[in-house]
């Protein structure tokens, strides 16, 4: 059941998660999506273009941030919405705990169209890493 | 380096024809670790009203970075693709994106900026059916960092 409209008030907090990203991850989602930067999977590469280590792709952690909003949803159709900032790169270190995403939302304001602007707040590391992450969902 | 201006309100002629395959789906889902059935499962997908599954809401910049990453790899705009990251990206959704979908994308350069040395090119990107439905419009800015020599 997507949440009713009429429940839901500003500040209303979705359920934070948090996420595990490994190297394998990325390489898994270099196959599925395509985009085979080589910064994504390469220290040697990464490091000789000026980056600490291999970075998640923003669109790895885009994907996992509206997690928190589509799982809380159902139905991730209700969607309208949804952008950010790469603020800082997710630092994918080689070992097997990789790096952890920490995504929490809340609701910021509710529209006359029965949407709501979600603000959501991913971090890494001690580090904001999308800036300005806001969804826009359409509730009944 | 400065990009080449002329490129600013450039349209790109529409993409060939993409065949959004459920497999497609269920394997970019699983790569995100998304596990919501409504990307893997049809009788889940329809008893949300969808007519097959849907793909993740990012899904859609599978269709439309390619469009734009088209573009930026041209040698006449000027963009160091071996220095680029993902600046920001947004998407406007009309509906998700549903397996058995045939897509095309029209994208459009909007603005090519440098700011402290950092190349910049946002586009465009409108995903529509072949029968002419609009599905998600995708905004993305794309940045070749700087060289460091630069004094960035």
């Amino acid at each position: 059941m997507i949440p009713a409209f009429a429940d839901i008030e500003v500040g209303f907090e979705l359920p934070a998660q948090q996420f595990a990203i490994t190297r394998a991850d990325l390489v898994r989602y270099c196959g599925a999506s395509g985009d085979f930067n080589v910064i994504h999977w390469n220290e040697r590469v990464a490091t000789s273009v000026g980056l600490p280590d291999v970075i998640a792709h923003g669109m790895f952690t885009m994907a996992e941030a509206v997690r928190v909003v589509t799982d809380w949803l159902g139905d991730p159709g209700a969607l309208v919405d949804y952008g950010c900032r790469f603020t800082r790169p997710v630092v994918v270190p080689d070992d097997d705990r990789g790096a952890l995403l920490s995504v929490t939302a809340k609701v910021t304001e509710k529209r006359d169209d029965n949407t709501v602007l979600i603000t959501i707040s991913a971090s890494s590391d001690d580090s904001t890493v999308l800036g300005k992450a806001q969804a826009v969902v359409r509730l009944p | 380096m400065a990009l080449n201006q002329e490129f600013v309100g450039r349209s790109f002629p529409p993409s060939p024809v993409y065949q959004v395959g459920r497999e497609k789906i269920r394997e970019f889902a699983s790569a995100i670790g998304d596990s919501n059935p409504v990307f893997h499962d049809p009788a889940a997908a329809a008893a949300l009203g969808y007519a097959d599954i849907i793909a993740p809401p990012t899904f859609a910049i599978i269709v439309s970075l390619q469009a734009v990453t088209g573009v930026a790899h041209d040698p006449a705009l000027g963009l160091d693709y071996s220095r680029v990251v993902h600046g920001d990206q947004r998407f406007v959704y009309a509906r998700p994106i549903c397996a058995g979908d045939e897509l095309v994308v029209t994208a459009t350069i909007e603005s090519a900026r440098t700011v402290a040395g950092n190349d910049m090119l946002s586009a465009r990107a409108d995903v529509a059916t072949t029968a002419g439905e609009h599905v998600v419009t995708t905004y993305s800015t794309i940045v070749a960092r700087a060289a460091e020599e630069a004094g960035a």
